[in-house]
């Protein structure tokens, strides 16, 4: 029995096993048609393009693992990335941090409107982040309008807020360092508190969670609002990457976002996958897009290949859990018979 | 026995459910180091009181108390936190976590910083499964285990929990009797140890073994509560019944015809191996078996809902072909399924559309139904059923359990089938509606319709059948005719003994 469970948790780290390799193989397909993919420049880019991508795609994973989804995530990056340029425009000289815990903040009160919604009023997550996407949106446009604010572009924000988005740190840019903390923070708290393991028990049984006493709505609700808090993050960072908001900031952003964590392993129906796994989803999906172009394939592609690896992922997924089962049925046959004779 | 003192009493409990009163006046006690049976038919309350117990539902009227303090149990997380653990029916495992996490949900050992300390919880997991003897890996994930070691992971749970007051509703139904003995002992180690058990379970030698006092309920309101060494077995079921056993099945003579239904060495992978069987005209078979044997999915696989991987089912003659419901229903195939609010009634319609719904065609035409025809083939059945309802256009969700039962009949019979198959059909049904849907069937069967019966009541399946056959872990290990079929008989097949 204790070889079974060695094999199926191997079933589990071959997941970010598997991203690995696909990293690897589309890396090297580019490597060899452009060797400058694989610079140092070039791996900087890489990790760069998939920091923000992959903060959001942690955030997400929280919430898949709860049997929720939360699809207002491109808005919410918006409204925030908007809210950073607003107040760089009434103050060039607002202090970056203020601007960041603003951001968060707004973040987070976007995750508790969704969470209330989820966990509270009961209605299904997939309704109500499909509302909250279009009003956020909406309320970003409104306040763009209402401020008469088009576009807040670079020269506006002050050069520390532009040096945290294209900054390094011993070649690693900040982004990438930031994403990387949130990682490991969210990795261990998965693992390591009573709080993370109820969002997986709620996610692989809720009435079983129900009846082991677990705060099923506060623990759906909390992980909204860090989620949001995450985005909120996402959205400041966005703007100090960029250098240029408008409204319409992060559109269509939460697709992406969606199809990294599925890719990442994490189950759409909730109790299984990583936040790392996740996370690795988002780089090769951004890496994979990088890479096209680099291949010799158009551009427009690239929405049709993430699409194709979303579904060799859950194909796989599907393939995995066949196989998983028979054997556990083949199992408890042979354990049948053995008791029978 | 030492114990006196009561760590739970329930006083003159009230529960309804919309319109069913589910608990009428229900006093309880439990005492310290105690086993204490809770027994009653299906229907008679039980889950309600073990609900109530675990803090899943309030009760409307009257109180509970712990350690003679009126207590409100406002959830299930506040019953635990008074040392209260409910093992249920169906154990409910979250089967993408291990075994040692699901044991410790909710309340895992934590080292320096509220961290979950890992080493610990696998060690105290491995502990508890050593002392109930059991090997069970507590770094696996729970899918796949069996029922049994799933049973065994939620007694785990309310050992974990230092649980002092511990229901367990019918933990052995699933159980083979070495793994039922298994959990006897655990039981009185524990009752030794000062806890108070409920027990609740339909082997009645299984309650006269484990408990010192039983508590019997019947219609949601208490019957009596007696030490069991003063009841004997005919006192405890008629209080269960309320009426002597006999009655409330009918008798009947009966002279099986041909052969209506013929299943040969059906199969489906992993589920069920070589059944046969046949069911005649005129006859009613009963499928007996443990929850979790196979008896509905073979239903399901000769019905045609469930592809099936081999083997032959023959209606009057005709093969059926894998997979196809529709041919299955042509031929002349009926299944009343087992849970009738999911899948036998549609219960917001009225009960005229729910009775009509299998036979449209014969109620319209070019396609569009015929109001007045409905009606009429509708208030035909209604009549010969028997069934209890203000208007044919009430929602079928208004009428009660039994009733609803007798729609479901109903809106099978209206396709003159020549088998029947009904998956426990008198589940949660009072029994005074119980002897109405005896009746029925026994009715249908001297019309010459094939009865297929599966049950979980062992009275209901020796009362009602002429044959039965009993299942285990997916293979037919018995097939008895009614002179053979006793309880231990059908008890010792159902457990894997053999023939």
């Amino acid at each position: 029995m204790s070889t079974q469970a060695t094999r199926t948790r191997g079933a589990f780290a071959g997941r970010e096993l598997g991203i690995v390799i696909a990293l690897v193989a589309v890396v090297g397909a580019a490597t060899i048609a452009r060797p400058s993919f694989l610079s140092a420049q070039g791996l900087h880019d890489l990790f760069l393009n998939a920091s923000i991508i992959a903060l959001l795609a942690v955030g997400q994973t929280l919430l898949v693992i709860t049997r929720n989804i939360d699809l207002s995530v491109g808005s919410v990056m918006g409204l925030t990335a908007f809210l950073s340029g607003q107040m760089f425009l009434n103050d060039k000289d607002t202090p970056v941090i203020l601007v960041v815990l603003a951001g968060i903040a707004l973040g987070a009160v976007c995750g508790a409107v969704n969470g209330a919604l989820v966990a509270i009023a009961k209605v299904p997550a997939l309704v109500v982040t499909l509302g909250t996407l279009y009003v956020f949106r909406g309320v970003d446009y409104a306040w763009a309008s209402a401020t008469d604010v088009q576009q807040v572009n670079a020269y506006q924000m002050s050069p520390e807020f532009l040096s945290l988005g294209s900054g390094s740190v011993l070649g690693v840019p900040n982004l990438t360092l930031i994403a990387l903390a949130v990682l490991a923070v969210a990795a261990y708290g998965l693992h390591n508190y009573r709080a993370g393991r109820e969002l997986y028990a709620i996610g692989s049984n809720p009435d079983a969670a129900r009846l082991a006493g677990i705060p099923s709505g506060r623990r759906v609700f909390g992980a909204f609002v860090v989620s949001g808090a995450l985005v909120g993050l996402g959205g400041v960072l966005h703007a100090a990457y960029f250098g240029t908001i408008n409204a319409s900031v992060g559109t269509g952003e939460e697709l992406s976002v969606v199809a990294a964590v599925v890719v990442g392993g994490v189950a759409i129906f909730g109790g299984s996958g990583t936040v790392v796994g996740a996370a690795l989803g988002a780089l090769l999906l951004t890496t994979v897009t990088s890479a096209l172009p680099v291949l010799g394939v158009p551009a427009f592609w690239q929405r049709a290949v993430d699409g194709a690896a979303l579904l060799v992922a859950i194909s796989l997924d599907r393939a995995v859990m066949l196989r998983l089962a028979a054997r556990l049925r083949e199992e408890r046959g042979r354990r049948r018979a053995g008791g029978a004779t | 026995m030492t114990a006196t003192r009561p760590l739970l009493e329930l006083r003159d409990v009230h529960k309804s459910f919309d319109a069913v009163r589910a608990l009428r006046g229900v006093s309880l006690e439990l005492l310290a180091g105690e086993v204490h049976a809770l027994a009653g038919e299906n229907g008679a309350g039980k889950s309600t009181v073990v609900r109530i117990i675990g803090g899943e539902h309030r009760p409307d009227a009257g109180e509970l108390l712990l350690d003679g303090e009126p207590t409100r149990l406002r959830g299930p997380r506040e019953a635990q936190r008074h040392g209260i653990a409910v093992i249920h029916q169906e154990p409910s495992q979250f089967p993408d976590l291990t075994v040692a996490e699901n044991v410790f949900m909710g309340r895992q050992p934590l080292r320096a910083g509220r961290r979950i300390d890992r080493a610990a919880m696998r060690a105290r997991t491995a502990e508890l499964f050593d002392s109930l003897g059991v090997p069970i890996d507590p770094d696996r994930v729970t899918r796949g285990l069996s029922i049994a070691d799933q049973q065994i992971i939620e007694i785990a749970k309310a050992l974990a929990a230092e649980a002092r007051i511990i229901v367990m509703d019918e933990p052995t139904a699933a159980l083979s009797t070495v793994e039922a003995e298994r959990l006897f002992r655990v039981a009185r180690r524990l009752a030794d140890g000062g806890a108070a058990l409920l027990f609740i379970s339909h082997r009645l030698e299984e309650l006269a073994a484990l408990c010192q006092r039983v508590t019997v309920l019947r219609d949601g309101a208490l019957v009596t509560t007696a030490m069991m060494a003063d009841i004997d077995r005919e006192t405890l079921v008629r209080s269960m019944v309320g009426r002597d056993v006999e009655l409330l099945f009918p008798g009947r003579e009966h002279e099986p015809g041909e052969d209506a239904l013929v299943v040969e060495g059906l199969t489906r992978s992993g589920v069920f191996h070589d059944v046969s069987f046949t069911v005649r005209c005129g006859e009613v078979v009963g499928l007996a078996g443990l929850v979790g044997s196979g008896r509905s999915e073979v239903a399901r696989a000769v019905f045609g809902v469930d592809e099936r991987d081999a083997g032959t089912v023959t209606v009057a003659g005709r093969p059926l072909r894998t997979g196809d419901p529709r041919a299955a229903i042509a031929a002349g195939l009926a299944m009343v399924p087992e849970d009738r609010r999911e899948q036998g009634l549609v219960l917001d319609l009225s009960i005229e559309r729910n009775a009509t719904l299998a036979r449209l065609r014969a109620v319209s035409r070019l396609g569009v139904v015929r109001r007045a025809r409905e009606r009429a083939v509708a208030g035909e059945w209604a009549g010969r059923l028997g069934l209890r309802f203000r208007r044919l256009g009430d929602p079928v969700a208004t009428l009660s359990g039994g009733n609803q039962q007798k729609v479901v009949l109903g809106k099978w019979l209206a396709t003159e089938p020549a088998v029947l198959i009904v998956d426990e059909p008198t589940r949660g049904i009072d029994v005074g509606a119980k002897v109405e849907v005896h009746a029925l069937l026994a009715d249908l069967a001297a019309r010459g319709i094939a009865v297929l019966m599966i049950s979980s009541e062992l009275s209901e399946v020796l009362g009602m059948a002429d044959r039965v056959l009993v299942m285990h872990e997916g293979r037919l290990t018995a097939e008895l005719d009614r002179a053979e079929a006793t309880e231990e008989a059908v008890m010792h097949a159902a457990t894997g003994g053999g023939p």
